[in-house]
């Protein structure tokens, strides 16, 4: 049962083969026997999750069923969850049950997903290794001693190691692509303001964004349509109608222009990468795609420049956390300054006070020009590539990640080699364009993703090239040997 | 001795009478119990997110609109970073750089009846902080949230006044103003209005400013007031003993009268401002800015100039009904349903005016309504009452409510006598009594006349228990007296 897309469980459900609660049961007997290897939990909501089955199939009986009835998933622990604990992967959040569901949660509860329970993932969304959560950090289902990417580390390891047909990411600097590119899945990070950031907690509001982590495109294609909308609780969602995801899967296509950056195939790219990647555009213009040679020459900015914004919003977004309402608090503080920062200082994990330091020094007076608005005048800079490459490709195309997952540790010393991970996702945040990862091979062994960027709202052309890619590989289909 | 002279700027934040906060749906009513006006965006909980009240966008425009200002059609929400427990974010969502209201003016009235234009810098929208409570928790504080989000607007004035008494006039001018647009309730007591004052003095006939301080957060005109006073002399007072007045932050104690140094420039928050990512930019285009124009109230000025030509008042009394918009309706309705313009404002700046005070009540709050206070003054006119009665015992009773003026009347007997021949019947009897004064009365000339007839009438009002008609009284007097 688990092998089954959610594609296949919705068929299984819909034809009475079984039943959400078996599905459900089954799922919740995996992670209880195995996610002790992996660690993609932070909790599990077995009772919960039972009972919503149970209501799930009583509405298949009364012919209510609503579009993803049953389906179990997990969500990323960013997501607030009402009466179930939200950690954000911080020892600050350790205790706090949100008394409301994020829009993200409430639109699939709606459309009827169970929820399993809550993946780990860095602290605050803040790494690419899931190395620096408070739980401790995630095993990739494909070689254990390796790192899952990040930052929904547990949300990619849970959907690989077959402990949810699928689960929710976000994605700031490219937290579900990455993941996704190490853990071999379809991970789709949707235009800015495509899904409601409402109760997800805020890494860095002007880039982040939810989205699907799945086994193929269809399936990101069915979750993206129940979360995809706009909501009157976030300003910044879209007020433009939801496509039809699933509608347009497999057209054809024939004649697309997919532009293959050059600063994409550098130095910093793995050789056994980028041969799986020019791999599958071999395959993609086998389908009848035309590859177009582009230029997106602000790219070399695009890390340094995310590394002010970022920070510089994380800086103001995570103030809140500070010991008065919720959430951890200090034994015993001495007065208002040591509330402050011991709460602070015991609260956050290393690399979130980076940032939050980061972040505070380049809105300092004095600083703000030099970096803050030089930051921003470069992010303008990169979404300007973008407007004139999308002038004359349909779609972009090139590597997710430099390489497949490292080991862990390896690069928790250097603060920089781990931003460097993001060096081919950030440029679509700063953006705010659509972009999907998907399988693309093995590489030692290991999974290969291929990025694909598309134009603003253009998330069912992505979802149509990468289904069309895998109808004619099976690529994704691969799975971890050990797993069970 | 050298002369000085004083340079006042004004910051006054003003909370915006809109249902529901800033950023969220929770309501704004005042006085709640704690923390049961705050929501979970108020509250900051991880995963929420502002969205704009467009009430408050509306009331700001309506200010700026009604001070000649420009209004942005882009403006930026920012955040203003600093921890501080009632300030659930950690940062106040404020405007900086793009403000909605840009410069304006506004033209004050000082004593010597002359006018003076004060320049407003701009005006923006920013949310209210919550409380801290610092009594009845054992060394600890209580944190309310209620005030958390809501809407306030800051005005900003240019350094344009020169005294206590012109920042006081230009103080109640904005009282006027935004309580007759409806954008704010003015209600001093309940925080809707308060004050921070930069000062500084410099040698009379120079132009270089003298180094400012600030005097923060003072709730009312007379702690505004008192606090520039103090001020000023504070600083000439360390000009003349040779120090210097240090730039900074000052807390006024309206018990003690005096203010206190907070925190020096050195000291001062670095707040880190930038574009409030959760927020989009607040686009007004020409159409809208029409619209809210076309559907302004009638501002304090020319309610002055109406109650002046409609109501045959003169202007300073007009002037002083037209101010406030709560009293100018309750001055409006009485002298509609009465018809005499003329006693209503000798009635509503007299009697019930003092008696507002007198029970520190706001006119809003009155236990008399207008159509009560109309129905009386109408008695005066028929005659029913005198004035005298009106005031002494008819209108106090209503105050206490003891019901409407003719039910006062009746169940007191204070109705007046106007019924001729029994008014003549008391004449007679008096006059009877009185034979010598009469021959007296006879014999004198016109003007010793007046002060006798005055004799009569005391123990004729008197018989009559206080209840005759004077002015009847008196003419039947003439009458039998010249027989």
């Amino acid at each position: 049962m688990h092998q089954l897309s959610i594609a296949g469980i919705m068929a299984g459900l819909g034809a009475g083969e079984f039943c959400s609660e078996e599905l459900t049961r089954h799922y919740l007997e995996r992670i209880e026997r195995l996610d002790h290897r992996y660690h993609a939990y932070i909790s599990v909501a077995a009772q919960s999750a039972l009972s919503e089955a149970r209501d799930a199939d009583r509405l298949r009986r009364r012919g209510d069923a609503p579009a993803l009835c049953g389906v179990p998933i997990a969500h990323k622990d960013i997501f607030c969850t009402e009466g179930l604990r939200t950690s954000c992967g911080s020892r600050m959040l350790d205790n706090f049950v949100p008394p409301y569901d994020a829009t993200v949660v409430a639109k699939l509860k709606q459309a009827g997903c169970v929820t399993l329970g809550k993946t780990n993932m860095d602290e605050f969304a803040m790494g690419s290794s899931n190395e620096t959560s408070y739980y401790g950090p995630v095993r990739n289902p494909w070689d254990v001693e390796r790192v899952p990417g990040g930052s929904s580390g547990g949300s990619a390891a849970a959907v690989a190691a077959r402990l949810a047909p699928a689960a929710t990411g976000t994605d700031t600097g490219g937290s579900i692509r990455q993941p996704a590119s190490l853990c071999g899945l379809t991970g789709l990070k949707p235009s800015y303001g495509r899904v409601s950031r409402y109760g997800m907690i805020a890494f860095a509001s002007s880039l982040d964004q939810g989205g699907p982590m799945a086994r193929d495109a269809r399936d990101a294609a069915l979750l993206l349509q129940a979360m995809a909308g706009l909501d009157p609780r976030d300003s910044t969602s879209a007020d433009r109608p939801v496509d039809d995801y699933c509608a347009g899967l497999e057209d054809s296509l024939e004649g697309l222009r997919v532009g293959i950056p050059r600063e994409y195939f550098t130095a910093g790219l793995s050789a056994e990468t980028e041969e799986a990647v020019r791999q599958a555009l071999a395959e993609l213009e086998k389908l009848g795609a035309r590859l177009v040679d582009i230029s997106l020459p602000h790219s070399s900015l695009a890390i340094p420049a995310y590394y002010v914004i970022a920070p510089a919003e994380a800086s103001a977004n995570l103030s809140r956390f500070d010991g008065v309402r919720y959430g951890y608090r200090c034994e015993q503080p001495r007065d208002l300054n040591d509330l402050y920062s011991r709460t602070r200082a015991e609260g956050f994990g290393e690399e979130v006070k980076r940032r939050v330091l980061v972040g505070t020094y380049v809105l300092s007076a004095g600083y703000y020009d030099a970096y803050y608005r030089q930051a921003q005048k470069v992010r303008r800079l990169i979404r300007q590539d973008f407007v004139e490459a999308f002038a004359q490709v349909d779609v972009i195309a090139g590597p997710a990640c430099p390489s497949t997952a490292f080991k862990l540790g390896a690069k928790t010393a250097d603060p920089v080699q781990m931003y460097l991970e993001d060096i081919y996702t950030i440029a679509a945040n700063l953006a705010g364009l659509p972009a999907l990862s998907m399988p693309a091979g093995l590489a030692s062994g290991l999974p290969v993703g291929i990025q694909l960027i598309g134009d603003y709202f253009a998330e069912a052309r992505l979802l149509n090239v990468a289904h069309r890619l895998q109808m004619a590989t099976d690529w994704h289909q691969r799975t971890p040997a050990a797993i069970d | 001795m050298m002369q000085w002279e004083t340079v006042i700027g004004l910051e006054i934040h003003v909370q915006l009478a809109t249902q529901s906060k800033i950023f969220s749906g929770a309501p704004t009513r005042f006085g709640a119990p704690p923390n049961t006006q705050a929501c979970a965006i108020d509250l900051a909980m991880p995963g929420t997110l502002p969205v704009l009240n467009e009430a408050a966008v509306r009331y700001a425009v309506m200010f700026g609109l009604a001070i000649d200002a420009r209004i942005n059609p882009r403006s930026v929400f920012e955040r203003k970073n600093y921890f501080y427990p009632d300030l659930p974010k950690g940062y106040q969502t404020s405007q900086l750089a793009h403000p909605i209201v840009g410069s304006g003016h506004v033209d004050i009235t000082l004593a010597d009846g002359s006018t003076k234009s004060i320049r407003i810098h701009h005006a923006h929208l920013e949310e209210d902080a919550g409380k801290s409570l610092h009594e009845d928790f054992h060394g600890m504080t209580g944190i309310d949230l209620n005030r958390a989000g809501t809407p306030l607007i800051e005005i900003v004035t240019e350094p344009d006044l020169r005294s206590a008494a012109e920042a006081l006039a230009f103080a109640r001018t904005m009282h006027a103003i935004v309580t007759s647009l409806g954008i704010s309730d003015g209600d001093m007591s309940q925080g809707s209005m308060r004050f921070d004052v930069n000062v500084s003095v410099r040698p009379a006939g120079t132009s270089a400013l003298g180094t400012r301080t600030e005097t923060k957060n003072l709730n009312s005109f007379k702690f505004m007031e008192d606090a520039i006073r103090f001020e000023v002399e504070r600083q000439i007072d360390l000009i003349e003993k040779g120090q210097a007045v240090v730039q900074e932050t000052r807390l006024y104690n309206g018990d003690t009268g005096a203010s206190r140094a907070m925190r020096s420039k050195e000291e001062a928050n670095d707040y880190r401002y930038f574009p409030c990512p959760d927020l989009l930019p607040v686009c007004l285009d020409q159409a809208y800015i029409d619209a809210v124009r076309a559907q302004l109230p009638e501002l304090p000025d020319a309610r002055q100039r109406r109650f002046v030509s409609a109501y045959g008042l003169g202007s300073y009394d007009a002037g002083l009904l037209a101010a406030e918009l709560p009293l100018a309706q309750y001055f409006e309705r009485v002298a509609e349903h009465c018809g005499d313009a003329k006693l209503s404002a000798n009635w509503v700046m007299g009697e019930l005016t003092a008696a507002l005070n007198r029970s520190d009540l706001a006119v809003t709050a009155c236990p008399v309504p207008p159509e009560g206070l109309a129905l009386l003054i109408q008695r005066i006119i028929d005659g029913s009452i005198s004035g005298k009665t009106a005031k002494e015992d008819v209108f106090p009773a209503m105050w206490e409510g003891a019901g409407d003026a003719d039910g006062i009347i009746a169940a007191r007997g204070l109705r007046q006598v106007s019924d001729s021949s029994a008014l003549e019947e008391l004449v007679d009897q008096v006059l009877a009594q009185r034979p010598e004064q009469v021959a007296q009365f006879r014999a004198a000339d016109d003007g010793k006349r007046k002060k006798l007839l005055g004799g009569f009438m005391g123990p004729i009002m008197a018989a009559s228990k206080g209840q005759a008609n004077p002015a009847m009284v008196t003419a039947i007097l003439q009458k039998k007296l010249s027989d």
